[in-house]
């Protein structure tokens, strides 16, 4: 059986189904309760499971340090920060306590914590409601970062996650929540740390994640050369066998991200391919991102996101090299 | 709508034994001499291990060590209320309540070596590994006593901060937390009267540390915290009601003897007089007392005391120092995920190849 869901649907099929599967999940989080989170990504949860599914004080250190309590007792927190840049207000409990509990005891006491949160630009939203702060978990030792890039994909991940004895950010795409629908298998886990080959190609390989795959997808549409785009779908642990046998095929890459260009993700993915695939390339690695700026309000985040437009101008920059 | 009031509170304070040695027949806990005498064995078990851990890191065979000195009746007298299945999460300066809740001495020495290994949780023990962000460590407390009500199991988590702690939002969102969720935790704030060398009259306003679980609506009382019996007394009381689903904030009042740690010298802040004076108050004498005049404790029994708890930390010692020696480098990529990640197999093999490179 599967259904024709969108993202914030799949999520909450996710939820659904982990709830159901597991009587120790535990789903919690501000308004996704009764209102059903402020995306409705756990709407009705709460009527299937009263005694699971929680509205929190709106506090996001006692969210994710409440969660550690939890997992001591044997349960499995889910929990949702409401927008990702509130997850500042929890950092410390995330990198003090949630990511280091199992290596600091040993193993003696785990935190297999799933804490979703919403990210990125592109929804016209409040400021601090559209951040991308992706490199900063994946500097973290202990967590995994996990982000999907469409509903069934949202289901595997998701589904993968809830199930990890490791600690997991679940970055969820804002723009992609509601924008297309995708058959979504029923029962569908997806191994963390493995990159998908959405597009196989010959002449450049294009990383992507998230929100930029589909601009990606777009940008890469009206290029008229053999483009492989590889969604690595976790950015900590990285497959990055995935991306150098690409690279080492096509000899060249272009990374995309829509947090900021200085220490993103794009320049750990160069240093791996520096480190494996230096003597198969045939052109500087590009980046197209967001800029060195505080993310911008919505009136202009259209001109701070990397677009389509200058995604294929930096593939066709790459392209044309040497 | 006439002005009118819609709240009223008030803070309870409670006394068992007092400095002068009068004892509230009413009050006192209904415990054996053999307990009694645990309580008093426990304290000074704790008061020799951190004499001798002092003296270890002076010699460089300790990293930095945060001694509990004065502070053994409010931790002691405590962590003696909870039952072998409860949940105890401390911070960093617990010796006396982790040694009444089963924790080795050698554990304690290990983790002041720097070790994980001394972090370790056994299997079966209640216990979180020592928390050293100040005041981070009642939401994980609040986390379990919410948990454990969600199973439908009794155990409490009782959880240990100080003065200083009370200033970080995190603790005033764990009592928060813990009275939504009627959470079965216990928190015992342990006013010693510093953090480091801020004096409590610069960290709050209020009057007592035991009226911040008023805004949070979960109930609070204040003990003479050098007064064993009396925090034996409602540590009890609260640790039934934590059972409950009704939290508590116990604010123990104690004073810290000794160092914040051993990197801090005290002299820059304080007189020796006010030390002076708080040896005298000091909560094992007043104990001790309060035993030898009801006719528990004899010269004999003191001399049996001793001679254990030395024989103990000396195996402890021993131990912590072997397990130092079997130290494994390699160990800390091992315990970071589930499973090796790639990133870190490379980086282990790496390590592993450099280190093997060097001995030979």
């Amino acid at each position: 059986m599967s259904e024709r869901l969108r993202m914030v649907e799949a999520v909450r099929d996710t939820l659904g189904a982990e709830l159901a599967r597991d009587d120790d999940v535990v789903v919690y989080g501000e308004d996704v309760g009764e209102a059903g989170g402020v995306f409705r990504a756990t709407q009705g949860l709460i009527d299937d499971y009263p005694d699971r599914v929680f509205d929190t004080p709106v506090a996001e250190a006692g969210i994710v340090g409440a969660g550690v309590g939890l997992a001591a007792t044997g349960m499995r927190p889910v929990a949702e920060i409401q927008f990702q840049s509130f997850l500042y207000q929890g950092f410390h409990q995330l990198a003090q306590h949630v990511a280091r509990m199992r290596s600091r005891t040993r193993g003696t006491i785990t935190c297999p914590m799933t804490i979703r949160t919403p990210y990125g630009g592109g929804i016209h939203a409040l400021e601090l409601h559209s951040e991308s702060f992706e490199a900063g978990f994946a500097h973290i030792p202990g967590l995994k970062v996990v982000f999907p890039s469409s509903p069934a994909e949202t289901k595997g991940l998701l589904t993968a996650s809830i199930r990890s004895s490791d600690p997991v950010v679940f970055m969820e795409p804002t723009r992609l929540y509601r924008s297309f629908r995708e058959e979504v298998p029923d029962d569908h886990e997806i191994p963390l740390g493995e990159a998908r080959v959405v597009e196989p190609g010959e002449d450049i390989t294009v990383v992507a994640w998230g929100s930029m795959l589909r601009e990606t997808l777009d940008a890469v549409d009206d290029i008229d050369a053999s483009v492989g785009v590889i969604d690595p779908r976790t950015l900590y642990p990285l497959d990055t066998e995935t991306i150098v046998d690409s690279v080492k095929k096509t000899g060249r890459c272009a990374i995309v991200h829509e947090a900021p260009k200085t220490a993103g993700m794009a320049g750990e993915i160069i240093a791996r391919l520096n480190e494996e695939a230096f003597l198969y390339l045939e052109a500087p690695i590009e980046r197209v991102t967001g800029y060195d700026v505080p993310m911008p309000m919505f009136a202009r985040e259209d001109d701070y996101l990397p677009d389509a437009d200058r995604i294929e101008a930096g593939i066709r920059d790459t392209l044309e090299f040497g | 709508m006439p002005e009118e009031t819609v709240a009223q509170f008030h803070i309870r304070s409670v006394q068992v034994l007092a400095e002068d040695e009068t004892v509230d027949d009413e009050l006192v806990p209904d415990l054996s001499d053999d307990e009694l005498l645990t309580v008093y064995e426990q304290m000074k078990r704790s008061r020799r291990l951190d004499e001798r851990a002092i003296a270890l890191q002076r010699r460089g065979e300790l990293g930095t060590y945060a001694p509990a000195i004065g502070q053994e009746a409010a931790q002691v007298g405590t962590a003696f209320a909870l039952a072998d299945d409860d949940w105890l999460v401390p911070s960093f300066r617990e010796q006396p309540a982790l040694l009444v809740h089963g924790t080795e001495p050698d554990a304690i020495l290990q983790y002041a070596k720097g070790m994980e290994e001394g972090a370790e949780i056994p299997d079966g023990d209640g216990a979180l590994p020592p928390a050293i962000p100040v005041g981070s460590q009642p939401l994980h407390a609040t986390g379990i006593g919410w948990g454990e009500a969600l199973q439908d199991r009794e155990n409490v988590a009782i959880t240990y901060f100080g003065d200083g702690a009370t200033s970080e939002g995190d603790v005033y969102e764990a009592m928060n937390f813990a009275g939504v969720y009627d959470a079965q935790t216990v928190f015992v704030c342990q006013n010693n009267r510093y953090a480091i060398s801020t004096g409590t009259e610069k960290q709050t306003n209020t009057e007592t540390f035991a009226q911040k679980a008023i805004a949070a609506g979960i109930d609070c009382v204040q003990v003479d915290g050098n007064d064993v019996l009396g925090v034996y007394r409602v540590a009890r009381e609260a640790v039934e009601k934590a059972r409950n689903g009704e939290p508590v904030l116990i604010e123990a009042l104690t004073y810290r003897r000794s160092m914040h740690t051993t990197s801090d010298d005290p002299s820059a802040y304080r007189e020796s007089e006010e030390e002076s004076e708080w040896e005298a108050r000091d909560p094992i004498l007043r104990f001790q007392r309060y035993l030898e005049n009801r006719g528990v404790l004899d010269e004999e029994t003191k001399e049996a005391i001793t001679e254990r708890i030395e024989e103990e930390l000396a195996a402890a010692i021993e131990e912590a120092n072997e397990r130092r020696e079997e130290l494994d480098p390699a160990d800390m990529f091992r315990h970071v995920y589930e499973d090796l990640p790639p990133e870190l197999e490379e980086q282990l093999a790496a390590f592993e190849a450099e280190k093997g490179g060097e001995s030979q």
